[in-house]
């Protein structure tokens, strides 16, 4: 009796927490883009900037992923002898990495709140450095169903619009948004993340939503941006820093100033970033 | 292989113990982990709040709905895989139970793309006036999709163990299909059944990345209690914790309900796993 119930019972609980575990979905994606072997300290170029080697591990926010891996390639290009590796995820969740103990060695995020998180908990080494800004837009299928053509036209009936939960940062910029336009949005979703609000408009579920320019410039044809004025009322300012457990503080300085600097300049508002 | 314990050897090599304690551990030690991080004074506040009651009310209509859309589905298909003799029924099989083994956000992604608006189905339901994003249904339908293979592995287990003599003794007495159906096999593998629909409900309740792609996230509307955790975190770790507790205990109890009666399990065992050989079924299945 007794062992029939028990295997019963076993297994069903290994399945379920199965399930359970299956939910979770997997947000960081460490790339690095030089291969294993070149780590030679002795093969740095004299021109480079710096005598910096090494390898450093970057935090940065999920919107930053196209600009980032780009600007890590270029950087380990110029600097022979080291490697950057990339860790891209929502802000909020990387402090929550970081505070728990996760190797960061740069931590770039994508507003202000969260990097004040870190330093409150004294885990940065000096101050953060804001490097870019970015700003709400209008994102509707390429066919535009709704004809949508200003952030008013959004609180039209029948047209689904789809947000950010005020948790999250681009959340709270839409509601800062709809008060300085004096517009109330009833959205058919509240995404707990940009990403998933731009999944929505490109598989034409929504007829539109509020996702950030850089959004609509990395979604190359699949959406069509409107801006509106009032988006100017909520700029989202990304900080970068070195984070204080850093092994490796002169090399994560010398991203740092890339990023800051002009090829990093270019490479962001190549991407619809605008300066700070 | 499990008759061992039968014959009075239960002699398990003292190592294994050792594993099997790790083994346990790695289970409740994060769970305990968790509960030593509720903040007990903010407690019943944070699960209180409006948000949270309408997202465990969700949860729980979501699921209720969710598991009786499997009964309705998967009892047929558990009595067909089980019973039926056809071309391409291991093929089935093994498509049922894909969702098992899938990522959820991938079931979600299958959903949108036959359901949502451009979808195979969505254009013509939103046709006939029925729109599924956005909508509690969008929920039901993702909770299903994920649940539906625990409800037909462990009725078809359940079906297969109890073996058909009876419901051909029933039959050489003049009883028609349905009436075996509704009068012998039904009856017999009711506790298999029950234990699949519970496990079902369960799933329903964990449904996360499915709902997250294929239903969005509204307060009241689409937001059940696994997103309302995953929204939370951003901002108030307290209240994550405080909610994933709740959806603890919602689990502990319903499993805990599953096995309540061990009589009814022990008379006619689920068989979740342990899928016997069609030849052997009929002999009553080591019993």
């Amino acid at each position: 009796m007794s062992t029939r119930t028990h295997a019963r019972t076993v297994v069903i609980t290994a399945v379920l927490m199965l399930g359970l575990a299956a939910c979770a979905p997997a947000s960081t994606t460490p790339s690095a883009s030089q291969s294993a072997g070149s780590e030679s300290p002795a093969s740095q170029s004299p021109g480079a900037t710096g005598q910096v080697s090494g390898t450093i591990t970057v935090f940065a926010a999920a919107s930053l992923k196209a600009t980032f891996t780009q600007l890590a390639s270029d950087f380990e290009a110029k600097n022979p002898g080291t490697r950057i590796v990339l860790s891209f995820a929502g802000s909020s969740d990387l402090v929550t990495q970081i505070t728990q103990g996760a190797p960061a060695d740069v931590f770039a995020s994508a507003d202000t709140k969260n990097m004040t998180k870190l330093a409150d908990a004294k885990l940065l080494d000096g101050t953060a450095k804001d490097f870019a800004t970015n700003v709400l837009e209008i994102a509707v299928p390429p066919s535009n169903p709704a004809s949508i053509a200003s952030f008013a036209e959004l609180a039209k009936a029948g047209v689904k619009v789809v947000v950010c939960a005020s948790q999250v940062p681009c959340g709270a910029a839409a509601d800062t948004v709809e008060k300085a336009a004096g517009v109330t949005l009833a959205p058919v979703s509240e995404e707990s993340s940009v990403t998933d609000v731009l999944g929505k408009v490109t598989s034409g579920e929504a007829d539109a939503g509020l996702v950030y320019v850089t959004d609509v410039k990395g979604a190359g044809g699949k959406v069509r941006g409107i801006p509106f004025d009032e988006s100017g009322r909520a700029v989202n300012t990304y900080p970068i820093a070195t984070v204080g457990s850093s092994r490796n503080k002169e090399l994560a300085e010398a991203f740092i100033a890339m990023v800051t600097g002009a090829d990093g300049k270019k490479t962001l508002s190549e991407a619809g970033f605008g300066a700070p | 292989m499990r008759q061992t314990r039968n014959g009075g050897y239960g002699g398990v090599p003292r190592w294994i113990y050792v594993l099997a304690a790790a083994g346990g551990l790695f289970v409740v030690l994060p769970l305990a982990a968790m509960v030593a991080k509720v903040n007990w004074t903010q407690f019943i506040p944070l699960v209180t709040s409006e948000a949270s009651l309408q997202a465990l009310g969700l949860s729980l209509r979501t699921s209720a709905a969710s598991t009786v859309l499997c009964i309705v589905l998967g009892v047929p298909l558990a009595l067909v895989l089980a019973r039926g003799s056809f071309p391409g029924q291991r093929f089935l099989r093994s498509l049922v139970l894909l969702p098992l083994v899938l990522p959820p956000v991938v079931g979600g992604i299958a959903l949108l793309y036959t359901f949502g608006r451009q979808g195979l189905l969505g254009r013509t339901l939103e046709v006939a006036g029925l729109q599924i994003a956005f909508s509690t249904t969008a929920v039901v339908l993702a909770q299903t999709f994920v649940a539906l293979p625990f409800l037909v592995v462990s009725l078809e287990g359940a079906l297969r163990t109890a073996g058909n003599r009876y419901e051909a003794v029933a039959a050489t007495l003049g009883a028609g299909p349905t009436t075996v159906l509704r009068r012998v096999t039904l009856p017999l593998v009711l506790p298999g059944l029950a234990s699949g629909a519970v496990l079902s409900f369960a799933r329903s309740l964990g449904e996360f990345g499915a709902t997250l792609t294929f239903a969005g996230s509204l307060q009241g509307v689409t937001r059940t209690l696994p997103l309302e955790i995953y929204l939370q975190r951003e901002t108030d770790a307290d209240a994550a914790v405080a909610l994933s507790l709740v959806l603890v205990a919602v689990a502990v109890a319903v499993v805990a309900l599953a096995y309540r009666s061990p009589r009814a399990a022990e008379r006619a065992p689920s068989g979740n796993g342990e899928r016997t050989t069609p030849a052997r079924a009929p002999g009553g299945a080591a019993r």
